[in-house]
């Protein structure tokens, strides 16, 4: 088993691809850790920065300025007495949030993270993970049906309603960033996540600034139908509670909430995945092909060890601007230790940073290396996460006509002319 | 480019996946209430699909699940919930002629046993494994080469049936 | 068991096509008769592409992707119809389908 273990360290291909399936198991824990780890991290952002927007502070008590809130709400939800209505059919009710926490999760297995950083690289990888998050509408639908009562049934039908067409806008804006991965010498493209990031690279381009503006319009669409995807605001009608009382998931009380909530979130962070990939350049860092001097690579990689280090300096001065109150004793002592534990954290990038700033092959220039791709990513896909909540706090909701009118009679129809003037530009280019 | 995939645990994962398939048939066909058969089918979907992995077919495993799984069962779903009556689940399942409709089917599943056994050298060896690195261009450049015909003719018939179900279910025309 | 051949794909193939044909022959609801047309066309999905790895071309595969597409406008336009007979007759058996004209 140390030989399976060590064998594919110096590999440049994901575990899938290679056949290691003991790394194939390490990466997958470590992804539904980190996802489940964000999720907890969205949801005390959300409420701190929905709060922030409406100029109140949001949760302060429970932990220093709130940081312990999702723990405390987990803890609740866990303890809640599990409410399955009488009429109810209990193998639906019981298998719906299964499925849609299976169809949120499973896209992970492709979402590229670095060049040889997933899970397996399918060469279907795009197909693969927008077929699996439609998936996660026959959850929805088997949710509202199983809950036996009209509320739940209408938000399911109109919540489903809504996903799957924009399904169709968001499928050809995705088709058209495909289609730009062909713009190579020998005229093929690829499926595959890590294939299209790749392409990206080699042209030396962000697939959102390619063919100004086809790229930026693709990019848009897809942004504004994965918002529409999720069930996010301001296309939430379905789920929002001044409209119809939760929607689906109103008879879901306790845990099983949360496994809805924790399929939503992760299904945002899913998608955002799938924007970072295809438009905005997946691991690489700005300029992947101009800046790539040793000099400029050690700044780049300098990056998380920077950010980290603000974060730890944000927390230092909330300690500090804490009322010195015998009362907040115990969470000025909180912060200081979670101010102290990200600035360790900087001080362990900052040294592998140092120690493998050449471009060799030693283990510490190839931990660098992984810890550099996967801090850009994740860097663009939570730029998106707060977008996510700034939508939420800034627009009105969609009524559902409105919605339905948009995803159908203006989204499709941009969609489909982008893909066909992309493909017209890139027949001219060549 | 990749390193070659050795299957690994084949005969494992064949006999699971054809199981859940056959199993969730058996379900399909057999339960009361029509959102369970619906669910059975999706596991059948899935199952096939897994199969169609296996057999190196990764583009049709992926139109299966989207097209398939995510598209038709959906629309099966709708439709139950939209036609659903109480007493249809106390009703009776199976129509009176049953039992000839078995003898039927048993006598199918009997030719097939019987051409599968006698004529097992009609079934030569896989010669290679197919490509599956480039499957999807290969299958892009058949789509618009030979069976471009056949393409369009498809497009067209999805236009049709979309014009279809929307004028049969619409409430007046 | 070790090594899966073809005939093992064509054996699982014609077990669920047989399932199907017993669900349309037998169901009365009509929805679950659709469900059981979906397997058999399955069915015969698993079959071409069992024969498309056998034979080392992709024309099977090729064909199964056209019947995918056939049996989604089937499903579609056959629910639509199972729609507008339902807003005027409230049934969905099979067996009470059974008039031209009322």
């Amino acid at each position: 088993m140390l030989t399976s273990f060590m064998s594919y360290l110096g590999s440049q291909f994901s575990p899938g691809v290679a056949g290691n399936q003991l790394w194939a198991l390490i990466y997958i824990l470590i992804i539904f850790t980190g996802v489940s780890v964000a999720v907890i991290a969205m949801n005390w952002i959300e409420r701190k920065a929905l709060a922030h927007f409406q100029v109140r502070l949001g949760p302060m008590r429970v932990g220093p300025h709130g940081l312990l809130q999702p723990i405390a709400d987990a803890l609740k939800l866990l303890l809640k007495e599990d409410i399955i209505p009488a009429e109810a059919d209990q193998f639906v009710f019981w298998v719906a949030p299964l499925i849609g926490l299976l169809a949120a999760f499973t896209v992970y297995t492709v979402v590229p993270f670095g060049p040889s950083q997933a899970v397996s690289d399918m060469n279907i990888g795009i197909l693969f993970m927008l077929g699996v998050s439609s998936l996660g509408v026959l959850g929805i639908v088997m949710a509202g049906w199983a809950s036996n009562s009209h509320y739940p049934l209408i938000g399911a039908l109109r919540s489903s309603a809504q996903m799957v067409s924009y399904e169709v806008a968001m499928g050809l804006a995705v088709v058209s960033a495909i289609l730009m991965t062909s713009l190579n010498e020998t005229g093929t493209g690829t499926l595959s996540m890590i294939g299209i990031v790749q392409a990206q690279q080699q042209q030396g381009i962000w697939f959102i600034f390619k063919f100004f503006p086809l790229g930026l319009i693709a990019f848009v669409i897809f942004a504004i139908a994965m918002v529409a995807e999720t069930n996010r605001a301001p296309f939430d009608l379905a789920e929002a509670e001044s409209e119809l009382t939760a929607g689906f998931h109103t008879e879901y009380s306790g845990l099983r909430w949360s496994l809805f909530m924790l399929a939503e979130y992760a299904a945002m962070i899913a998608v955002s995945s799938i924007a970072v990939t295809l438009w905005l350049g997946g691991w690489l860092h700005p300029f992947p092909n101009r800046l790539n001097a040793p000099a400029w690579e050690f700044t780049f990689s300098l990056f998380p060890a920077l950010t980290f280090g603000g974060l730890a300096a944000i927390a230092f001065v909330g300690v500090k601007r804490m009322p010195a109150d015998s009362f907040f004793k115990i969470q000025r002592a909180g912060l200081a230790v979670f101010a102290a534990l990200l600035g360790l954290l900087a001080l362990l990038l900052l040294v592998i940073a140092i120690a493998g700033r050449n471009a060799d092959t030693s283990i510490a220039a190839r931990f660098r290396e992984g810890i550099d791709y996967v801090f850009w990513f994740v860097l663009k896909v939570a730029v998106f996460m707060y977008m996510f909540i700034w939508y939420r706090a800034t627009w009105p909701r969609y009524r559902f006509d409105q919605l339905m009118k948009v995803g159908w009679k203006v989204m499709l129809p941009i969609s489909l002319g982008v893909l066909i003037v992309t493909a017209i530009v890139g027949v001219l280019v060549k | 480019m990749t390193p070659g995939m050795a299957p690994v645990a084949t005969p494992f994962f064949f006999y699971l996946l054809s199981g859940l398939a056959v199993i969730g048939g058996v379900l399909v066909i057999t339960r009361r209430n029509a959102v369970h058969s619906a669910l059975a089918l999706i596991v059948t979907l899935l199952a096939v699909s897994g199969l169609y992995l296996m057999l190196y077919a990764p583009f049709v495993a992926g139109v299966q699940i989207i097209v398939y799984a995510g598209g038709i069962m959906v629309l099966f779903l709708f439709v139950i919930m939209l036609v659903n009556l109480e007493r249809t689940v106390k009703e009776r399942q199976f129509n009176r002629i049953w039992p000839i409709g078995v003898v039927a089917a048993v006598a199918l599943l009997g030719l097939f046993v019987s051409v599968y056994v006698k004529g097992k050298n009609l079934f030569p060896e896989p010669r290679l494994p197919l490509a599956e690195a480039n499957n999807t261009q290969e299958i892009g450049v058949m789509l618009y080469g030979n069976y471009m015909f056949a393409f369009e003719i498809a497009s067209l018939l999805l236009l049709v049936a979309i014009l279809g179900a929307v004028i049969m279910a619409k409430k007046r025309i | 068991m070790a090594e899966i051949t073809t005939l093992h794909y064509l054996v699982v193939a014609a077990a669920l096509f047989v399932l199907g044909v017993i669900g349309v022959l037998t169901r009365r609801n009509v929805v679950i008769v659709l469900m059981s047309i979906e397997l058999i066309l399955n069915a015969v999905n698993l079959n071409l592409v069992a024969f498309s790895r056998m034979w080392g071309n992709l024309h099977g595969q090729v064909f199964s992707i056209f019947i995918v597409v056939d049996a989604a406008a089937e499903a579609a336009v056959g629910l639509g119809i199972l729609i507008a007979f339902f807003r005027n007759k409230e049934t969905i058996n099979v067996d009470e389908i059974d008039l031209l004209k009322w």
